[in-house]
Parts: C-alpha cells; structure tokens; sequence
C-alpha cells in the first residue's frame, strides 16, 4: 500500500467507532421514529402498519400544539436572554481574572455534578410553601400565610436559567479568552475609555461565542421537559411534554412521533440558520 | 523642555522590583530606545510611560505635565505592539481612524488623514482590506500608521520588529527611522535586539534587573561601555583580567593578561582609579588576527595565539581564539580564505581601541 493510500485511510479508521455509534444509536432510531409517524393507533390501542398522514394532520393542524409549540419558543427566547445577560459578565469575570481560572471554572463545572432532577427539585425547597424563603419571611413576621411562588412559568424559567447557564457562561468565556488582551490596550491608547473599548472591540469580538451560548441555551431549553414537569403549573406543559405525554402516558407512540419530528425540525432548521451566518466551529470551541 | 521625565520611578510587583528608582529624560523630537535582555523592566517602564501600568513611586511627566493619575486614553499617545494589536474585525482604514474617531475628527477631514497616513507608509492601497488578508511586515505598517494618525505627544514602540523575519525586519527599521524623522515625533523604543538600538536611537539607555546601565548615544555606549554587563550585551567583547599600574601621560597604563602594557587613553577609562584591579574591554571586531610573525604596526600590540574554532559568516568569520588560559573572540572581515582550526596566528589589539574598567573587588 502506498503511504497516500495509507494515510488517507487512517482518518477513516479513526473515526469508525464513533461513526457506528452515532449511526446506529441515532440515526437509525430516528428513521425507525420517522416511519412509526406515519402509522396509525387505533382505538383497541394496537398500531396499525401503514402509510397513514393523520397524526401529522393532528400535529400542524390542530392550534393547541402550535399554540404550545410558540409558547415554547417563547420560553427558551426568555431563557437565552436572562442566561446573555447574566452569562456574560460572569464569563468576563472570568476571562480577565488573574490565577485562580482553573478554580472559577471548576466551580462553574460543579453543578454538572449533581443531577440535572435534583438541581431541579432544589427550587420546591427554596421557594416552595415550606420552604426557606417562605419559612425566613414567616420568621420574620414580613407576612403571616406562606406565598405561592412556585408552578408557574416564571418558575419554569428560573429552572431553566439554573440549568443553562454555565454553558452559556463557558461558550462566552472561551471566546473572551481568545481575544488579544492588547486589543484593548490599543483601543485605550487610541482614546477609547474602558467602556466605549468594551463595545467597539471586545464584545464584537465575543458574539460568536454568545451565538454560540445562545444556541445551545435556546436548543436545550426548547426541547426541555423536566424542568415545566417539577416546577410548572398544569398549563405550562412545554413541547416536549406533549410528546413525554403522548408516549409514556397515552402509548400513542405514532402521534409522539409526528410531535417530536415537528420539534426536531424546528430546533434542527434554527440549527442550520445559525450554521449559514456563523459556522459550527465556535460551537466546537466552546464544548471543548 | 523633555518631552517625557521619569523622575525616581520604582515599580514593584507583590516583592519583586520590576524597575528600581530609574530617572530619564527624553528631549523633544528624539528617539530613545530602552535595551535590555528580557526582565530587565525595559517594557514594564514603557507601560507605566504609556498609562498601562501605574509607577509604585516615582513621577511620570509628558510635555511638562505630571500624568501618573491621567488614564492611559487622555494621555494622547500612540503604541505600537509586537503583536500589531489590529482590530481584526475593522478594516485597515477603520483600524486607522479609530483613533480619530474618538478626538473628534470630522469624518471627511479624518479620511484624508487616513489616506495620508497610508501613504506615509506606504500601503496606499489596503485601505478596504481587513487585517488578515496582510502580511506581518504590513500589518506592522498599519499598526504604525494607526498610531502616529493621532498626532500623538509620544509614540511607544513596544518590540515592534520582533515578530518580523530578519530580512523584513531591517526593511522595517530603515522605514521605520524614515517615519520618525519625517514627522518629528518624540519616540520611546523598546527592544532587546542591539543593533536595532544602535542603528536608530539617538539615545540608548541599557537596562538590565530594573536599574539603568549606561545611558548615552549609541557611539558613546557601544565604544566606551560603562560596565561589564553592557559590554558584553552590546556586541562581542572580550573582558581580560589587567592591574592598573598609574598613569602614563595621556592615559592610564594596564598590565593585562597575555598582552602585557597596554596604555589605554583616560577618555576610555573614565571610572578607573590609576592603581588596583581593572578589566580590560577589547571588541572582537577589532582584534585582528594575522599570519603568524606579521609585525604590528599603529601602536599595536601583536601577540601569538592558537585558533580553536572558526564560524564562517560569509564576508567575515568569528575566530575562537587560545592565548595561554585565554580564550579570546575576534570578528574580522575575510580577506581571500578565512584562517583554519589549528593555524598559530598573530593578535593584533590597539590600547586605542581598548575600554578600561574597574576590576571586580576581589
């Protein structure tokens, strides 16, 4: 074998594992998904084979989903936001701190430890009708009958901002690091204060990673159900409630799979917009 | 009137003394530049000079003015990274009226400035380009004419030519010296590359472990070197063991190692007593090596010596000499064929050419 021969087929080698992986684990589910969308379940609760469009009628036609589908958009458009404006100076903080990064970091890495379920439920013991804010504010005679704080969508967002911060945080962070310091020491020599340099070259420079950060935020928040399930109230289900619903609890495992088709193609074309403009290579960095 | 004093500025980080009581005055108009190996608080003292650092003690004054509390973006000067430091999201013109934009200029009024500059630098036609699509040497260019666009007080120049290839990077100093003189700026350099410091100041001020070392024109300090350390900083020197032993007329008579008298002239040792220890400070561009037996002429003094190595450098070689217990550099022009390893040849050194300094207490 020739050494370009060789050399070209080592890459290939390489990533056989992963690709198996990713092929069998995820795309083969997902066609196995695409064709039970099209079956139909009938009422004795048995699938019937076929090529059947009426869950994807259900699924467009019908305005409760489209309506919860907006209303989840909604929700992860807020949550983006809160986690930019919150994220960012954290991350800054971070980025310009001199000798204890690595302890910043891990402290922004901890909460990845815990699971995600627990983090979650943490709030009823904060917020809820026994819990500390209530208990501090009964103690201290501020109000005499415990306040209902949680299940609603306000509550929904805190969780998820709980939740998607830190990665937000991180996909600012790594593109703040990448910024030349001296930049700045330029910009001010030129006659810029502190602040008209942060506007004019750092944070410019920094967009790709809050796109970055903000598409995971608004990816993983969208197709979040745990969050409205723990800490919403019954009519703040959020998309990927109905198709939790219409699997786990109906067993309509066709219609489940006409709606989470429907997410997937939402989140998945904002995805490929976001690819057009800024390229996936900001999101790598900031995984990585 | 300077147009920058430093007047005893210290400045410590945490226990470690960047820059001990250092004092300096640039006149108007001049270039000075600050030599010095690395972490010899020659970029700490541009820093403080530029408003990135504060001084611990001591006085900063620009044009007459104290500007130790005066933020770096009021202080009206222009800086010049090693790394470039272009806005990679601006184009080159951009890049260049940023500085304009903040003082004020009139945006028509701003891009004849511009254009101006990008002629002075000669790159009248990246204007539109964005920094990447240049190379170093232009990005350099740019950087230059970003900061001198400002009219600035004072340009700093922070190891500007470091990151250039070598061949750019004496383009860059002759450019670079041009610039300077055409528009008359006051000009601080930091470098730690002699002979950019010797072909452009017109001051040198040689730094090393945060204290000044000699400060003089770059003749001055390379000819009659104030101390050991910036003699064997600047340029090849061979530093022998030698007694003063008195005066003798016009100058001061040494017994040196492996040449015996050597008379140097009093002008070339200003710090030395006329008895006690003393160092002998001879250039290896001006030992010259002979065939053995030639006759020194011009008052020199010829002694035999062995050759232990030769690097040949093309249009001269660098002798690695052995002279009894001493080891002896000499850079001479090549004439014909370069002298081989092994060859017994002749040292010449003429005391005029020698430095005399005072030997370490023993």
């Amino acid at each position: 074998m020739t050494v370009e021969a060789r050399e070209a087929r080592q890459p290939w080698i390489l990533l056989t594992p992963a690709v198996s992986a990713v092929l069998l684990l995820l795309f083969v589910p997902l066609a196995f998904i695409a064709v039970y969308s099209f079956w139909l379940r009938t009422a004795t609760g048995a699938d019937q084979v076929g090529f059947y469009l009426d869950n994807w009628r259900e699924a467009l036609g019908d305005a409760f989903y489209r309506d919860i589908l907006l209303n989840t958009l909604k929700i992860a458009a807020i949550t983006t936001v809160f986690c930019a404006l919150m994220g960012y100076p954290a991350a800054y903080f971070i980025a310009r701190s001199r000798g204890n990064k690595a302890i910043l970091l891990l402290l922004l890495m901890l909460p990845f430890w815990i699971s995600y379920i627990i983090r979650t439920m943490s709030w009823i013991n904060i917020l809820g009708v026994s819990g500390a804010v209530n208990s501090a504010l009964m103690a201290l005679g501020v109000i005499t009958e415990p306040i209902q704080m949680l299940y609603n969508e306000a509550t929904v967002i805190l969780g998820l901002i709980h939740f998607l911060l830190p990665f937000m945080v991180l996909n600012v962070y790594v593109s703040l690091e990448g910024i030349d310091e001296t930049l700045e020491d330029a910009a001010c020599s030129l006659g810029a204060t502190r602040w008209q340099t942060f506007l004019e070259v750092t944070l410019p420079l920094s967009l790709p990673g809050l796109a970055a950060g903000g598409l995971l935020c608004f990816v993983l928040a969208a197709g979040t159900y745990i969050t409205p399930l723990v800490l919403g109230g019954p009519t703040d289900a959020m998309f990927a409630n109905l198709v939790f619903e219409a699997i786990i609890t109906q067993l309509n495992w066709p219609l489940g799979s006409a709606l989470s088709l429907m997410l997937l193609a939402v989140l998945g074309a904002l995805v490929l917009l976001y690819n057009r403009y800024l390229g996936m290579a900001q999101l790598m960095k900031g995984l990585g | 009137m300077s147009a920058v004093t430093l007047t005893d500025i210290v400045k410590r980080f945490g226990s470690f003394t960047a820059v001990h009581r250092m004092s300096l005055e640039i006149p108007e108009g001049s270039f000075v530049t600050l030599l010095g190996p690395s972490g010899c608080g020659k970029t700490t003292t541009l820093r403080m000079v530029a408003g990135l650092l504060d001084p611990t003690e001591g006085d900063i004054s620009i044009k007459g003015r104290r500007v130790n509390d005066l933020p770096i973006h009021k202080r009206n000067l222009g800086l010049v990274f090693q790394n470039y430091a272009l806005f990679p999201h601006k184009t080159v013109a951009d890049n260049i009226a940023f500085g304009l934009k903040y003082r004020g200029v009139p945006r028509d009024e701003a891009a004849k400035r511009v254009a101006d500059a990008l002629e002075l630098v000669q790159l009248p036609h990246v204007a539109e380009r964005y920094p990447k699509q240049l190379s170093g040497g232009q990005q350099q260019r740019i950087a230059l004419a970003r900061a001198i666009v400002i009219e600035p007080d004072v340009l700093l120049l922070d190891e500007p030519l470091s990151a250039l290839d070598a061949n750019l990077r004496e383009d860059m100093r002759v450019e670079l010296k041009r610039i300077q003189h055409r528009i008359g700026v006051t000009t601080l350099f930091v470098t730690h590359d002699q002979s950019e410091a010797l072909a452009m100041s017109d001051r040198i001020v040689v730094m090393s472990a945060g204290r000044v070392e000699q400060t003089g024109p770059p003749e001055e300090v390379y000819n009659t070197p104030a101390s050991e350390f910036v003699a064997r900083f600047l340029g090849a020197s061979n530093i022998i063991d030698a007694r003063a032993g008195g005066g003798s007329g016009d100058g001061i008579a040494l017994d040196a190692d492996g040449f015996g008298r050597v008379v140097v002239p009093l002008a070339r040792a200003p710090q030395l007593s006329a008895s006690g220890p003393a160092r002998l400070v001879i250039r290896a561009e001006k030992l010259s090596v002979r065939a053995a037996g030639t006759t020194a002429g011009d008052g020199a003094i010829g002694v035999p010596a062995r050759i232990e190595a030769v690097d040949y450098q093309g249009q001269a070689a660098r002798y690695f000499l052995r002279l009894g217990d001493l080891q002896l550099q000499a850079i001479n022009m090549i004439d014909e064929h370069p002298f081989n390893e092994g060859d017994e040849v002749s040292v010449h050194l003429r005391p005029r050419d020698c430095t005399a300094l005072p030997g370490a207490p023993a």
